[in-house]
């Protein structure tokens, strides 16, 4: 059973092992710094399906199916899938399972659903409860274009500011027991909700950047360690506003520089000078499809050793700023270690 | 208290960090292709004069033309690529009145002609037809009581 440390922040007894995982893309995600690192690229952004949200749906399919392959294990080996989308009613995530016979928890933290999922389905693989858990999240361009924004083909001038969604998704297989040396999760941490009063839902890595600092500072305070403890501390998608925002907040508030030991999930899936992205990648696969694609290929290969990731995720809708409202987020982080 | 002040430090803080919207190069870019848009429909007035077509069809005629070119070029997904760069350029004339009924119908066709195309077509040129609709019986008011 995991041992709680500090406030919402669990060490695990028996850390759950990554032992698989699987990173799917869209045509531009692939010609990023991430090229021929993905499981699979999708020239097609309709990837052959009729609609932008049955898109989404067989990106989840492919990552999940690419992950439990790369796990060597079968679907029914699965105890539970965890999963979310951006989708209004995680509809991506749910009907990508209606082919599998795997049992299924929908979580939804906007951008921070994969990291929320990793956190509970090493919860409950550490405590015995289960024995393999699936966690996958996904984001499409055009089906994000179209809830939260403009239809695809309006003419419309982007803000400065604005972050593109990634066509991504990454899907991971956790497990209680590996006969081979395996990234585990050893420590998990929940995220409270911060709202800074960002009002723009084109800024999000500045309504993020909070919240992605919030979960951090707890983190190092509870488990009474210093970024340079880390290899690596990862965010999910603040991109180049929220990124400078988040090390401006730990410099003022902590005297603590980040820039040598953070990178973000949204400056490392594009290449925003040569690529058409804003100011970089967000979505819920932007995080999931780095982390697989990126980030535990290197942990595999022993480049990297301890890395802390934290999933970022503004909890808005595409209502809510109409009626005034600002932008909470929330934070939530899983320690991988190999 | 405390809260709303350090709300207005962030707020000043992410200020800072923004890139800030080149105003200057959007203005003139809107200026062209605005320009060009109507030097367009001047083109198209110059040849109905030439073909001897009346000037009442004439005013028909123009807007019409430049309303299926716009819409041509939304569905053929080249008008959001221009409208990325000319902005107001091309959003203020009537080909952004096309864009904005046609991008929303293109959109929710796989919801039904109905309930997709019906019901989301005039979602983002609604708002023109109401405000326009509202201006134009207030006009109609001053009219009637002081121009008359």
């Amino acid at each position: 059973m995991g041992k709680r440390i500090a406030r919402s922040i669990v060490e695990f007894n028996r850390p759950p092992v990554i032992i698989g995982q699987g990173a799917v893309g869209g045509k531009i995600e692939g010609e990023g710094p991430l090229a021929g690192k993905f499981s699979e690229i999708f020239l097609d952004e309709r990837l052959g399906q009729p609609t932008w949200e049955q898109a989404e749906t067989a990106l989840q399919a492919a990552a999940i199916l690419h992950a439990i392959t790369a796990a060597s294990c079968t679907a029914e080996e699965i105890d539970l899938h965890i999963g979310g989308d951006l989708m209004n009613q995680c509809t991506a995530t749910g009907f990508a399972l209606r082919d599998e016979n795997i049992p299924f928890a929908g979580v939804y933290a906007a951008c921070a659903s994969f990291a929320l999922g990793l956190a509970l389905g090493a919860s409950l693989v550490d405590g015995g409860a289960l024995s393999q858990v699936s966690c996958c999240g996904s984001s499409h361009f055009c089906s994000a274009e179209k809830q939260f924004r403009y239809p695809l083909e309006l003419g419309v001038q982007p803000t400065p500011t604005a972050q593109r969604t990634a066509t991504a998704a990454g899907a991971v297989v956790l497990s209680h027991e590996s006969n081979t040396p395996q990234p585990r999760i050893t420590r998990a941490i929940f995220g409270n909700v911060i709202d800074m009063g960002v009002t723009d839902p084109s800024e999000m890595g500045a309504a993020m950047a909070p919240a992605a600092w919030d979960t951090l500072r707890r983190f190092l305070q509870g488990t009474n360690t210093q970024p340079s403890d880390y290899d690596l501390i990862l965010t999910g998608d603040l991109s180049q506003i929220g990124t400078q925002l988040l090390h401006e907040l730990a410099r003022q508030q902590a005297g603590l520089d980040l820039a040598l030991l953070h990178r973000d999930c949204g400056l490392m899936l594009y290449d925003i000078i040569a690529q058409d992205v804003g100011t970089g990648g967000s979505g819920l696969g932007c995080s999931a499809a780095v982390l697989c694609a990126e980030i535990l290929p290197r942990m595999r290969s022993g480049e990297l050793k301890r890395v802390l990731f934290i999933g970022t995720g503004a909890l808005l809708s595409a209502i809510s700023p109409l009626q005034g409202e600002s932008i909470p987020a929330v934070a939530h982080g899983v320690l991988i270690e190999m | 208290m405390e809260h709303e002040q350090q709300h207005e430090q962030y707020q000043d803080l992410v200020k800072q960090v923004s890139p800030k919207t080149p105003h200057a190069k959007r203005l003139i870019l809107a200026f062209v292709v605005g320009g060009l848009i109507c030097a367009l429909g001047e083109g198209i007035a110059q040849v109905c004069i030439a073909f001897g077509v009346s000037q009442q069809h004439k005013r028909i005629i123009v807007p019409c033309a430049l309303i299926f070119l716009a819409a041509v070029l939304t569905a053929l997904g080249v008008f959001d690529k221009i409208g990325k760069h000319a902005g107001a350029g091309t959003a203020v004339p009537i080909t952004g009145f096309a864009n904005a009924i046609v991008a929303p119908a293109m959109e929710h066709y796989h919801e039904g002609l109905v309930l997709g195309v019906g019901a989301n077509m005039f979602r983002l040129a609604g708002p023109v037809l109401a405000f326009g609709t509202a201006v134009c019986s207030l006009y109609g008011v001053i009219y009637f009581l002081f121009l008359r």
